[in-house]
């Protein structure tokens, strides 16, 4: 096989930092080649620099494609080629059509008149190569995020890849639009098209992979071919942290007292459509030092049901009651839920958990402003303090506290999430998604934090769609489908297997009823 | 001389690294200031030194103090992520009220300034009130209110000039304040009172910048602070003397101070201001973290709008009499100050000390350039010019620095 794409000796240099250093990459035409490495490991820097995001000039090493070097000086150079990124973050114009999405700037027209026509139909065939039955007119806005990334791939389609990269594109996915889109990669490779993937997942990149190259610090540290036996994710993990991670887990240490949460009867309704239940009677309680998890495929309501929790942040016509050490608790605003005792941990830290624009100390003393002032005036000393023990609690990597959370990785921003919600002091942490999009070594910080709360007497709900953190983590396993608890399950019933059937059999029963 | 050079060279090249680092730091802060300062000496070389006449600088304080106070108003709306245009109109609509409670229903001053504020207030809260609760963007509400107060002016004064006010209410405006020493040529008090201030601020950013010292916080090289201190104390303090050898200290320039001074330590020190700031930047996270975005969004206008009816009533006290025109395009100042003085248009960055010079920039070629005898033509094209170049400055900083 020869190689369709060969970096050599990438070094990017951005003001005061080397992004990257002396990066090489080779991807074997007809291959998946998968890039690992930690977050800021130097991943999307070297795939802005393939794509001509940053252009030819403003690196050293050549890009060798096709055999020959090349010089991209922007995003359409590369296209031109037929290398397409697909971003983590998707680019698509939500009030716009599938179609009208797929043909953005590539429209089917003459003398700048849009041929319909020809749009639906070659959408249409390019829906049939991804495997969506949606309409070409259906709005993006429409359907879900799994639909949207298959959208993504029909576009990249559409502009004959050669070389197709997608970043992280199941971040956002459920177990079974993961799996789906995974054996839609292998089924391109069948017919002779490369691709990067960019991903996380380990057990995704040994499933599809044919050779790994390990990103550590803007260096490649190794290329693993997986049609040689002998590599597993241990050895995955060793060279992403440079160090053995000999348990992914933290061992337990909590012990699980008395009911401290308890939601009964707990209805949820579209905050738009208002006919539309969301929640249906979900019934579940968390103990003293408990983590308990709540599994279940995207959209099942599991967000909705924290959130309504949470101070009805979400939804219309909430119902039910919620208990908190048998007491009933009045939850109509966060600020009640918070002072109740609460705490919800976003999925979504970018949008819903930080300020961006301020720094981590402002950021953590957010939730509990009362806690660092004094009739209404804040005591500076006591809140920078307040942020340097959570610095160093939980080992928040900045240059000092005062740094603008933008700038933070992943991991440590869902760090600062985490001591904002850990400064209100609450007895409930409701987590959802609580290590989406970070890397291995911080996953295993944050696992720590959470056992570490539990020891301390808190009752941690954990949200979570990975299940193997979900069966690493939990003591307890609440199942979640279509807006109802179908199951529980104890951490020794627990396994992938188990969670995957209820809800299949629930999916099973539900479209029974249907027909009846 | 080959050695002697890469010597210099080396010692230059280690040296500049720190100052000009300190430097990047403080021009992004001080870039106002000091354009304001440049734009001063300009002006005062232009006009043959009338700017800083007594008289003029006096003028000049009493000119654009209904904007100022505007300003941090409109700092807090656009902080928290909106905008108000109808301060202009409310400006012209308090105005209207003030006169017709006072010359034509012949209400005693006190009562007709309390009752304009509450005024302000209502129009704030009613504004407020769609743009927090049922989020109709602050953008179409205000420019409603634009209108509905403009018509309302109109309707109030019957399209016609009402004045002259009682002598206690012009002194909002026009008075200064007593000199207690009572020499007579030199007000000796407004200069005490002036130094006071000035060492008071002095001690102060002494004691923040120890404070930060302590916590690790990066700050300016002692020097530097030393001699920017010296330079804004010496500045003012002319400044003062300036005013001092007319008739000293105007009255609205004493509630100017109080105001500023006021809502910086809001802003900097108390929780709802913090808020405010934390809405604006992001209203989600906010709202996640327990903070009553709604009411707080509806005070900000509340204050908006009492704001503008000072504004109003001083303005009207100024011109002593209330007409259909007061108050014309003014939100046009107030915003363009607050964007001068470095408050980003998505919201959660500003300060009131930026919307003050802001303010004063604008204001001084206001006036500067009315002495020179620009047209009213030019003057706009001129102004929007120095919006337009302060946003890009700031903007292209900001790109700089991520």
């Amino acid at each position: 096989m020869a190689a369709i794409l060969e970096m050599r000796q990438i070094t990017k240099t951005f003001p005061g930092v080397k992004a990257l250093n002396n990066v090489n990459l080779t991807v074997e035409e007809g291959e998946i080649h998968a890039i690992v490495g930690e977050n800021g490991a130097g991943k999307s820097t070297l795939m802005k620099v393939l794509s001509g995001v940053h252009p030819a000039d403003s690196y050293e090493g050549d890009i060798v494609y096709d055999g020959q070097v090349q010089s991209f000086k922007n995003i359409s150079d590369s296209e031109d080629k037929g290398i397409i990124i697909i971003h983590q973050e998707l680019a698509l114009v939500p009030q716009l059509s599938i179609a009208e999405n797929i043909f953005l700037g590539n429209e089917q027209a003459k003398a700048g008149l849009i041929n319909w026509e020809t749009t639906f139909k070659k959408t249409q065939e390019l829906l049939h190569k991804v495997g969506l039955t949606d309409s070409p007119d259906s709005l993006i806005y429409d359907i879900g995020v799994g639909k949207q990334q298959l959208v993504e791939i029909a576009k990249a389609l559409s502009k004959n890849v050669r070389l197709l990269i997608l970043d992280e594109p199941t971040a956002s996915l459920n177990e079974k639009d993961s799996d789906a889109l995974l054996d839609l990669m292998l089924e391109f490779k069948r017919a002779g098209m490369s691709s990067i993937l960019i991903s996380h997942k380990l057990n995704e990149v040994r499933k599809v992979a044919d050779t790994i190259t390990v990103i550590r610090d803007g260096e490649s540290v190794k290329t693993l071919d997986c049609r040689e036996d002998g590599i597993d994710e241990k050895e995955i993990v060793k060279h992403m942290v440079g160090r053995p991670l000999e348990d992914r887990f933290p061992e337990k240490t909590a012990t699980v007292g008395e009911v401290v949460f308890e939601v009964n009867n707990w209805n949820v309704y579209h905050h738009l459509k208002q006919d539309r239940q969301i929640v249906k009677n979900a019934s579940l309680n968390v103990r003293r030092g408990e983590v308990v998890g709540i599994a279940g495929l995207m959209g099942a309501g599991r967000t909705e049901l924290a959130m309504s929790l949470f101070g009805q942040s979400y939804g219309k016509n909430i119902s039910g009651e919620a208990l908190l050490h048998g007491k009933k608790l009045s939850l109509r605003t966060v600020s009640e839920a918070v002072q109740s005792g609460l705490a919800y941990v976003t999925e979504d830290r970018k949008n819903y958990g930080l300020v961006l624009i301020e720094d981590i100390v402002r950021n953590i003393s957010l939730a509990n402003l009362d806690g660092i002032s004094k009739r209404g005036i804040i005591d500076d000393t006591g809140e920078s303090g307040v942020a340097e023990r959570y610095r160093k609690d939980l080992n928040i990597k900045c240059s000092n506290v005062y740094q603008k959370t933008v700038n933070l990785s992943g991991g440590n921003q869902q760090k600062v999430v985490l001591s904002k919600w850990l400064y209100s002091d609450p007895e409930v942490l409701i987590l959802d998604e609580p290590t989406r999009g970070i890397d291995v070594g911080a996953k295993y910080e944050i696992y720590s934090i959470i056992d570490k709360l539990a020891a301390e007497g808190k009752s941690v709900l954990m949200i979570s769609s990975e299940m193997p953190e979900l069966l690493g983590m939990c003591d307890r396993i609440y199942v979640m489908n279509e807006g109802e608890i179908i199951g529980e399950l104890t951490a020794k019933e627990a396994s992938q297997e188990a969670i995957m059937s209820m809800i299949m059999k629930a999916g099973d029963k539900q479209h029974v009823d249907a027909i009846v | 001389m080959s050695t002697q050079s890469s010597e210099v060279s080396v010692a230059a090249s280690e040296k500049p690294n720190v100052v000009t680092k300190s430097w990047k730091g403080n021009i992004r802060e001080y870039g106002m200031l000091i354009a304001l300062v440049v734009i001063m000496l300009f002006f005062q070389f232009l006009t043959d030194g009338v700017l800083l006449k007594p008289l003029n600088l006096t003028n000049l304080v009493l000119q654009n103090s209904y904007i100022i106070i505007m300003a941090i108003g409109m700092l807090l709306v656009i902080v928290a992520g909106h905008i108000d245009l109808s301060v202009g109109s409310v400006v012209g609509f308090i105005g209207a009220l003030a006169a017709v409670l006072m010359v034509n229903f012949d209400w005693a001053v006190v009562p007709t300034v309390v009752v304009c504020l509450a005024t302000g207030g209502l129009i704030g809260a009613a504004q407020g009130y769609w743009i927090a609760y049922y989020r109709i963007p602050a953008f179409i509400v205000t420019l409603a209110g634009m209108l509905v107060f403009k018509g309302l002016t109109l309707a109030l004064l019957n399209g016609q000039s009402v004045g002259p006010f009682p002598e206690t209410f012009q002194r909002l405006s026009s008075g200064f304040i007593p000199d207690l020493f009572g020499e007579g040529g030199f007000h000796m008090t407004s200069f005490l009172i002036g130094l006071a201030l000035i060492a008071f601020l002095f001690i102060t950013g002494y004691k923040t910048r120890q404070k930060q010292i302590a916590h690790q916080i990066a700050v300016e090289p002692f020097k530097f602070f030393l001699i920017k201190n010296a330079i804004l104390s010496v500045a003012a303090g002319y400044i003062l003397y300036l005013l001092s050898t007319y008739k000293g200290l105007p009255n609205v320039l004493i509630i100017m101070a109080l105001l500023v001074s006021a809502y910086t330590f809001f802003t900097n020190k108390s929780t709802t201001g913090r808020r405010i700031y934390a809405i604006g930047g992001n209203e989600k996270a906010a709202m996640l973290s327990g903070i009553n975005t709604k009411r707080l969004t509806f005070l900000t206008f509340v204050n908006m709008g009492v704001l503008a009816a000072l504004a109003g009533m001083v303005f009207a006290a100024r011109l002593n009499t209330a007409t259909p025109k007061a108050g014309l395009a003014f939100e046009l100042d107030v915003i363009a100050a607050v964007f001068i003085g470095g408050a980003s248009m998505q919201g959660g960055v500003g300060k009131v000390t930026g919307a003050v010079i802001g303010a004063l920039v604008m204001g001084v070629m206001n006036n500067g350039m009315s002495i020179m005898g620009i047209g009213i033509d030019w003057q706009q094209v001129i102004k929007g010019l120095v919006l337009l170049a302060a946003v890009i400055f700031d903007v292209y900083n900001k790109n700089k620095a991520s």
